[in-house]
């Protein structure tokens, strides 16, 4: 049986405070609830402060490149569909200088989950807006307000229709590890973006400030409603629901690819028989 | 020697069907012995423009394309003008007669096209036809092929058009045309034709790839489309990535969970994968990237052929880490030097390049089949951890290779990290084990020098002039040495296949003893001549350069032999 011990005790990087402390917490949790050992789970992760979050657990991981986290993730996933594969980062990786590896991976729907650790600033840089930051932000780098209009994940996932689409709260551990959980089960690219709050950096989004606003979805909310959800995707203000905002059963990428089918690519050995059989067709 | 090729043109517009003619004529040539040497040149565009796929065949090896041409089919009005220059004297110019006296010359055949074909889709079975009467080839070369290709489509489709073949060779032969027939085909072996991103694509699957990324760019596109037609049976999964960043990414988190990853393109995608090449470095985790160059800068020219991105490859990649280069020159090199590029990366952990050009990629040669049972085991990662303890990713060793496990099979737990790492793959800051880590990565250019491909001499080491040259210009340079010493002076190839890492003992000395030593290469500022300098200290005194979008030919060669340095 998997246990919470299994997955090890680190000393982090982090600032005292993080919320990344608590999504640590969730994860683990959810993955000793899904009975899985830490040797068929592979983290992927970009560059960041949340990016060193699977250093701080025991588990196979792919530390890359800022921004980069899903595309080695879908590679991973593809040459061994066996592995649980959960690509874990910022908002700033994961949205900004990821941001088309993150279209891509709505379209191509590969069985993976992103978890964004979205403090809506960049934290390991000290303090510049990230995609999510929300405009007119005072920050160091933007002196005059933050100029852009943020990025909403939830909206654009659900407009792909992604497959599994959630927001969690790093301030509320049980209800996040059972979204985490359920993403993980879920067959196709799977998105949980993770409001938290940065304690160095952003004095805006603060804990309290997240507390006052976010509400858990209730089971009158259909996440099988594409209209309900994309209502629930834009709501991001005074009030901020979190819980599986859209869920459908797209099939995941891999479907058409029988040669995927065959298990891990790393057992494959070209047959030459087969190989030879091609020279031939170009005599 | 007398040059007994016929060199055959074929110009039109993008999207007249010159590639079918040629494609279909070369086949049959080389399915009748004969050896040929393709080059295809084209436009970035769609439809229109002016294109031309040249056919230099003959009974004897030849090894790269000619300048004079003898047979010109010109199947658009601009083809005669364009390439009257280049006639041969005993050149004959197939013109379809509704174009014209204008796009007509001396010693032109005016075929009517319309007369012999029933629809306008024929033509290219009536160009055929002809070509296959003036060069005297058995016509039943060119019907198998015409059976080959259209029987899926129904008898009628291949009876329609063996006729227009057949009528138009019976027109051709009640013309009165001086052309002397080729020289009948000597090779009776069994063959096969494939162009050099064929052969890429072939020398991967045989070597295990099993896993391909890219973002399309010609001319390097074609490596994954042969993957993507042909890998299917091989169990080759192929991926169009929507960037060449997340191309080279995907490929290295495939690899990294035990595939076999091959990432093709060209210098301006290969820009945007150099992040990843560094990753590569850093995490140790292989993958052979198939660099087809093309002339730059940005965008440059970009169907056209150049060898200058080879700076961008040897440098690519921020810090340092070990790789290896190759440069394949023949079409047997490409498959050879692709399974080699698989074995290196396996082995080291390591990056490894094919560096291969628009010319070669496009070019069809008559190859002999490759014996696959011969070629040579290739490196893999190990899938179980039986040492005691706990699996470290980043084990220092004198080699500077760490044992590779891969994620998912045992209980081992496989970590690595694009920050400076542990043995044990975890990021730290402690800067004794940063040097440790780096003089252990460092440790792997002893092994990749140790296998490094030795460059190729031909021809006699005493010679008075010796052509250094590497990749694609194997063939100009082979075809100018021949050439010089039939006029008298004594002349050597060095040909590199391996252009990094570089042995200077396998090498040096015949740079220094050569009277006359000559760098001919595809770019503008002598990037082999420079590293070799960088390396060994030798200063090539003469250079020939070309870097006008076209590959070089022995004419181009001997023409600039007596200049220096540009």
């Amino acid at each position: 049986m998997v246990t919470v011990a299994d997955y090890g005790d680190f000393e982090t990087a982090w600032c005292p405070g993080c919320g990344n402390f608590s999504i640590r917490k969730a994860v683990i949790k959810a993955l000793v609830s899904l009975g899985l050992s830490p040797h068929e789970v592979l983290f992927v992760s970009g560059i960041g402060q949340a990016a060193k979050a699977p250093h701080y657990l025991r588990a196979n991981v792919f530390n890359g490149l800022h921004g980069r986290s899903l595309p080695p993730a879908q590679g991973a996933k593809l040459a061994n569909p066996g592995l649980t594969v959960i690509a874990e980062s910022g908002d700033g990786c994961s949205y900004g200088e990821g941001g088309n590896h993150f279209l891509a991976a709505l379209r191509r729907n590969v069985d993976l989950t992103l978890l964004a650790h979205d403090n809506q600033i960049y934290g390991l840089t000290k303090g510049q807006a990230s995609p999510t930051t929300m405009e007119g932000q005072v920050t160091k780098a933007q002196p005059m307000g933050a100029p852009s209009m943020p990025f909403n994940p939830m909206a654009v996932a659900v407009a792909m229709r992604a497959g599994f689409v959630a927001r969690g709260f790093s301030g509320d551990i049980e209800h996040l590890s059972g979204l985490i959980e359920r993403a993980v089960r879920h067959k196709g690219f799977s998105l949980v973006d993770i409001l938290q709050p940065c304690v160095s950096f952003n004095k805006v989004n603060t804990f309290a400030w997240y507390k006052e606003r976010v509400y858990r979805l209730g089971d009158d909310h259909d996440p099988r409603d594409f209209g309900a959800a994309m209502e629930k995707a834009m709501e991001f203000g005074e009030r901020i629901p979190i819980g599986v905002i859209y869920e459908n059963d797209r099939p995941p990428f891999g479907g058409r690819l029988p040669e995927a089918a065959r298990g891990p690519l790393a057992l494959h050995r070209p047959d030459m028989a087969v190989l030879d059989g091609i020279l031939a067709a170009y005599a | 020697m007398p040059d007994i090729s016929v060199n055959i043109l074929i110009g039109g517009e993008a999207g007249q069907g010159l590639v079918t003619v040629g494609d279909f004529l070369a086949k049959a040539l080389v399915r009748a012995g004969y050896e040929i040497v393709v080059t295809q040149d084209y436009m970035s565009r769609i439809r229109g423009g002016h294109n031309t796929y040249a056919v230099r065949v003959s009974p004897d090896p030849v090894f790269a394309p000619r300048e004079g041409v003898d047979i010109l089919v010109a199947l658009d009005a601009a083809s005669y003008p364009l390439h009257r220059d280049q006639l041969s004297e005993r050149a004959v110019v197939l013109v379809d007669e509704a174009l014209g006296e204008a796009a007509a010359g001396p010693r032109t055949l005016l075929v009517p096209f319309k007369a012999l074909c029933p629809k306008p889709i024929f033509e290219n079975m009536a160009a055929l036809g002809v070509l296959c009467s003036l060069l005297c080839l058995d016509a039943a070369w060119i019907e198998k092929i015409i059976h080959d290709t259209f029987a899926k489509k129904g008898e009628e489709m291949v009876a329609a058009n063996r006729k227009v073949f057949a009528d138009a060779m019976a027109w051709t032969a009640e013309q009165q045309v001086s052309f002397t027939c080729i020289a009948p085909a000597v090779n009776t072996g069994k063959r096969i034709m494939l162009n050099g991103n064929e052969a890429i694509a072939l020398g991967a699957m045989a070597a295990g790839v099993n896993f391909c990324s890219f973002y399309p760019m010609t001319p390097g596109t074609s490596v994954a489309l042969t993957l993507a037609a042909k890998g299917q049976k091989m169990g080759v999964v192929v991926e169009q990535a929507e960037d060449e960043i997340a191309a080279v990414n995907m490929a290295i988190g495939a690899s990294f969970t035990g595939a076999t990853a091959l990432v093709p393109t060209s210098g301006g995608g290969f820009a945007l994968m150099v992040e990843g090449i560094s990753l590569s470095g850093m995490i140790e985790t292989p993958v052979v990237v198939v660099v087809a160059m093309r002339p730059g800068p940005a965008t440059g020219l970009p169907t056209r052929t150049e060898q200058a991105d080879l700076n961008l490859v040897l440098y690519a990649g921020h810090g340092e880490f070990p790789r290896a280069i190759f440069a394949p020159g023949t079409v047997e090199q490409c498959f050879h030097l692709t399974h080699a590029a698989v074995h290196i990366a396996e082995k080291y952990q390591s990056p490894v390049f094919v560096l291969t050009d628009q010319f070669l990629a496009d070019s069809y040669r008559g190859v002999v089949p490759f014996d696959l049972a011969a070629l040579p085991a290739v490196a893999r990662p190990g899938t179980a951890h039986d040492g005691p303890g706990v699996y470290e990713r980043y084990a220092v060793t004198d080699s500077g290779v760490s044992p590779r496990l891969i994620p998912g099979f045992g209980d081992s737990l496989v970590v690595a990290d694009s920050d400076e790492h542990t043995a044990d793959g975890h990021i730290t800051e402690d800067l004794g084990v940063r040097v440790t880590m780096q003089d252990k990565r460092s440790r792997k250019m002893a092994g990749l020098l140790a296998d490094a491909v030795p460059p190729e001499l031909h021809g006699d080491p005493s010679s008075d002039v010796l052509l250094a040259c590497w990749g694609t210009t194997r063939g100009a340079a082979l075809e100018a040495a021949a050439l010089l010493r039939e006029s008298g002076t004594s002349c050597a190839v060095l040909h590199f296949s391996q252009v990094y890492p570089l042995v200077p003992g396998q090498f040096l000395p015949l740079l220094e003893k050569a009277p006359r030593a000559v760098m001919v290469e595809g770019n503008s500022t002598g990037q082999l001549a420079r590293l070799i300098r960088q390396e060994t200290g030798f200063v090539f005194a003469h250079h020939i350069l070309r870097y006008d979008g076209l590959p070089l030919t022995a004419r181009y060669i001997l023409d600039r032999l007596g200049s220096k340095r540009p």
